[in-house]
């Protein structure tokens, strides 16, 4: 148990997936103006990367691994987020549009979020079983939404500050994030 | 003919180039560029599948049915970069072990499917697969020289050869994950700075380069506005 809690810690703070491992640069980048959107869209990358990891930890035990074809993972990996991700919007439109509503727009945008890739490959590639994948999956993608929420405040605030030139748009944005990949630097004692 | 062959190729890699005038694949342009040569072997891995999908793409364009088209991409640059993994992992291992799981996330590098929808998918092979090598050679330009700077001031090597003053002090944040931000920012910040126009300031309204899957799906903020207004 005490090593579910470590490894939820480990991949939600000490190695966030933003700020240490750069998987999910663009919507973190993107989508993270208004405090309110990015919080659905870390709504939605907790949904999906949830889903995905434990669907993809199945796959690569049941039939990768018999028929001998791991080294198809990155393929097959890549088509069943897509077309989770579609199905996932399907099935959310008809039950419950209310969730739908909040999180519809997102979705489609995840399927090539490499975060989601990113933490299918990173669960084989430590061998987790199907527990660990899981607990991965749900402690990554609550770093995503940690660090794009706490960015998306920054971000409201910077918008009224007099910035110089050259400065605007991008390059601020981008020190504001090495700032914040310096504070979750100090998470690294923890575990 | 030639010289829309050239032009593409110069295209890529100044006028278009993919990290400092489209910026775009901010995932591996952030995360490997610890040194030079890393920089170097992500981008020519990427320059390599990059040639060979929109080859690839350009000779099935009109073979792939529009409404699958998305998939159809994915597939074949999914294989393509598997093929470029398996490549590496068998003749260059120091350089797979170094770039690890970032070898299959070319998969989902943006510039790769945003060049198949917006180039590939319309141009001859020939043309398509100028682009492609022009793109290639932006990316891996771009990336050798933010990992020069990271190395420089992190490591104070440069190809992992010795460069600096003995008495030099590496800054190791450069190395390390701040510093990837802070150098992206100042080195967008310079080109700001001379009046050259990138997508940045544009994009970073809407979505900031994710263009991964922006096909044709506008980004979400983009969208929501669009839903408020419409």
């Amino acid at each position: 148990m005490s090593e579910m809690v470590l490894l939820l810690i480990g991949a939600a703070l000490v190695n966030n997936v933003v700020l240490s491992q750069f998987y999910g640069l663009c919507p973190f980048l993107g989508v993270s103006k208004q405090v309110k959107t990015a919080a659905s869209m870390g709504l939605a990358v907790i949904f999906v990367i949830t889903i995905a990891s434990a669907v993809a930890s199945l796959i690569y035990d049941f039939v990768l691994t018999p028929l001998d074809l791991q080294f198809l993972q990155t393929i097959v990996f890549i088509l069943v987020i897509a077309g989770l991700v579609q199905f996932v919007e399907m099935f959310l439109k008809k039950s419950s549009p209310a969730l739908y509503q909040a999180l519809g727009v997102y979705l489609p945008l995840i399927t090539t979020n490499c975060a989601v890739l990113g933490v299918a490959l990173q669960n084989v590639q430590n061998e987790y079983n199907f527990v660990s994948s899981v607990v991965n999956g749900i402690g990554t993608s609550v770093g995503f939404t940690i660090a794009i929420v706490i960015m998306a405040g920054i971000r409201e605030r910077n918008e009224n500050n007099n910035i110089i030139g050259p400065l605007k748009g991008m390059p601020i944005v981008l020190f504001t994030a090495a700032l914040m990949a310096i504070a979750f630097n100090g998470f690294s004692g923890l575990i | 003919m030639n010289g829309a062959y050239k032009e593409r190729i110069i295209n890529g890699i100044i006028k278009e180039n993919p990290t400092f005038i489209l910026v775009l694949g901010m995932c591996p342009t952030l995360a490997v560029t610890t040194s030079a040569i890393n920089g170097i072997g992500m981008g020519l891995s990427t320059c390599a599948v990059l040639i060979l999908s929109n080859l690839i793409i350009s000779l099935l364009r009109n073979t792939i049915p529009d409404q699958v088209r998305i998939p159809g991409y994915i597939v074949v640059i999914a294989s393509l970069v598997t093929v470029v993994e398996l490549i590496l992992r068998a003749y260059i291992p120091a350089l797979y072990d170094a770039l690890g799981l970032y070898i299959p996330l070319i998969v989902v590098n943006c510039i790769i499917l945003g060049r198949a929808e917006a180039y590939a998918s319309k141009a001859t092979p020939l043309l398509a697969a100028c682009d492609g090598l022009g793109m290639g050679l932006g990316f891996t330009i771009a990336l050798t020289l933010i990992g020069i700077f990271r190395e420089l001031i992190g490591a104070g090597t440069l190809f992992g050869l010795h460069v600096m003053p003995a008495g030099y002090q590496p800054v190791a944040i450069f190395v390390r994950a701040p510093g990837a931000f802070i150098v992206l920012g100042i080195l967008i910040a310079v080109l700001n700075g001379l009046h050259i126009k990138n997508n940045s300031s544009k994009k970073v309204e809407g979505c900031a380069g994710d263009c991964c899957s922006c096909g044709k799906e506008a980004c979400g903020d983009r969208k929501e506005e669009q839903r408020i207004e419409g």
